[in-house]
């Protein structure tokens, strides 16, 4: 049943994008002209970049894009969209659909802006298939934390200057384990030496997923 | 809290503040190297993040009790349990920072617990900020209730899993002793037990006065 309902809510989120194109082309010139900006202002100027910078570069990327790319979540559509699916949808299906929907398009963003980025920047990765773990990892992370974020600010007047305020130091914790990950991914470290830091990112996503799950509906509800 | 209203706890309070502070100041204490005498900042430091742990404890089970039964009084009690956290927080931090100026070297050194406690602070920050931006009280309400389960549960992440998983010059982190192996004889825990139980419910008191004081302008607001 609910199941169904998210399914259906993703196609519907998919297929409104697919529509417009206009958002997801707009993230990938975003991610371009990023990328471009720090190849400008890093490597042209000084031939090299440290492994450490260069991770934590791509990392602080892939969290604008984010907080951009999901802030909009509920803004996007207009007031009274919301409230049709309000009367159609159970708020669990509504927050699930817009974390599998924002999941898919980070994944998607954060594969395209790897390549991209270790095709300007050059790719220091020792262990790539831990590198990507952990952005796919950190893919779920960002999006369950800034989709309920997203849903928070929408309520407020200042929707932009609410959601950066509050979604920093909340998605702090989450991104300093991925940044401890990637970091032994890039040393070429192997997946059983990091099994505790996964699990514990494994295990902050879930703990953001069901908290999100039990607290939207109080959210939605006005 | 009802029972917090009887003078009985208020006097206890005061009793094992005076003992706390009067033994944290000139009782014995251990000798250490490095540490000496700052071993005493145990009695004060500590005590005032236990304290916030409590504080903004029951903070979260009010804000569970508002959504479940959409009271605003429940409301107003988590906030006032939330600004008085923060301000033991603000204690422990400063207490903190004296205490590494004198055994680090520094008033603020690149520690794990350090800088979780550091972004701790800046979430509920925002937690103010949800609540100043928004001008319906329901909603205000309902809002910043969410937000702060939420930030709760982030915060004991950040606190209690971060830090262990990083070395750390935190005493009780990264190999460095606790408390405990300072202190075979347990003289110091005559002192520390009380010391926790004294500050928080100094916390208590001053949350549970910030309500009554939070209630009286509230009817005063609504008589004008």
């Amino acid at each position: 049943m609910i199941l169904n309902e998210i399914r259906l809510l993703v196609r519907k989120e998919i297929q409104l994008e697919w529509r417009q194109k206009y958002a997801m082309h707009g993230l990938l010139l975003y991610l371009a002209s990023t990328v471009f900006v720090c190849y400008l202002s890093f490597k042209a100027k000084q031939q090299a970049i440290h492994p450490i910078t260069w991770n934590t570069l791509f990392w602080i990327i892939l969290l604008f894009i984010a907080i951009n790319a999901i802030g909009k979540s509920f803004t996007q559509e207009s007031a009274q969209r919301n409230l049709f699916y309000y009367t159609i949808a159970s708020p669990e299906a509504i927050i699930f659909s817009k974390i599998t929907y924002n999941t898919l398009v980070m994944v998607a963003i954060s594969l395209i802006g790897i390549v991209f980025y270790s095709w300007v920047m050059g790719n220091p990765v020792g262990n790539f298939p831990l590198y990507l773990l952990s952005l796919v990892l950190g893919a779920i992370g960002f999006s369950a934390t800034l989709s309920m974020v997203a849903g928070i600010a929408a309520q407020g007047e200042n929707t932009a200057t609410l959601m950066a305020v509050l979604s920093f130091p909340i998605i702090l914790p989450l991104l300093l384990m991925l940044l401890k990950v990637s970091k032994s991914a890039m040393d070429g470290l192997s997946i059983q030496e990091n099994w505790d830091e996964i699990a514990i990112l494994t295990s902050i996503d879930v703990i953001v997923i069901v908290l999100s799950g039990i607290l939207f509906p109080y959210i939605w509800r006005h | 809290m009802e029972t917090l209203k009887k003078h009985g706890l208020k006097i206890a309070c005061m009793i094992l503040l005076i003992y706390s502070v009067w033994q944290g100041f000139l009782g014995q204490v251990p000798r250490q190297a490095i540490l000496n005498e700052t071993v005493r900042n145990l009695y004060f430091h500590v005590t005032m993040w236990f304290s916030m742990i409590f504080l903004l404890g029951t903070s979260v089970v009010h804000s569970i009790r508002y959504l479940r039964k959409g009271n605003l009084e429940n409301d107003l009690i988590s906030n006032a349990y939330v600004e008085t956290g923060l301000v033991f927080a603000t204690l422990g931090l400063i207490t903190g920072s004296i205490w590494a100026k004198f055994t680090w070297g520094d008033w603020w050194t690149n520690d794990p617990k350090l800088n979780s406690v550091a972004i701790g602070m800046l979430i509920y920050l925002a937690y103010g900020l949800v609540r100043s931006s928004m001008p319906d009280e329901q909603q205000r309400a309902r809002i910043s209730n969410v937000y702060n389960i939420f930030a709760f549960v982030i915060f004991m992440i950040l606190i209690w899993i971060l830090p262990r998983m990083t070395d750390s010059l935190h005493p009780g982190n990264g190999g460095n002793p606790g408390f405990s192996k300072y202190d075979l004889d347990s003289n110091m825990r005559l002192v520390f037990y009380p010391a926790i139980l004294a500050w928080t419910l100094l916390g208590f008191w001053i949350a549970n006065l910030r309500i009554r004081l939070k209630k009286i302008s509230q009817l005063t607001t609504e008589n004008e």
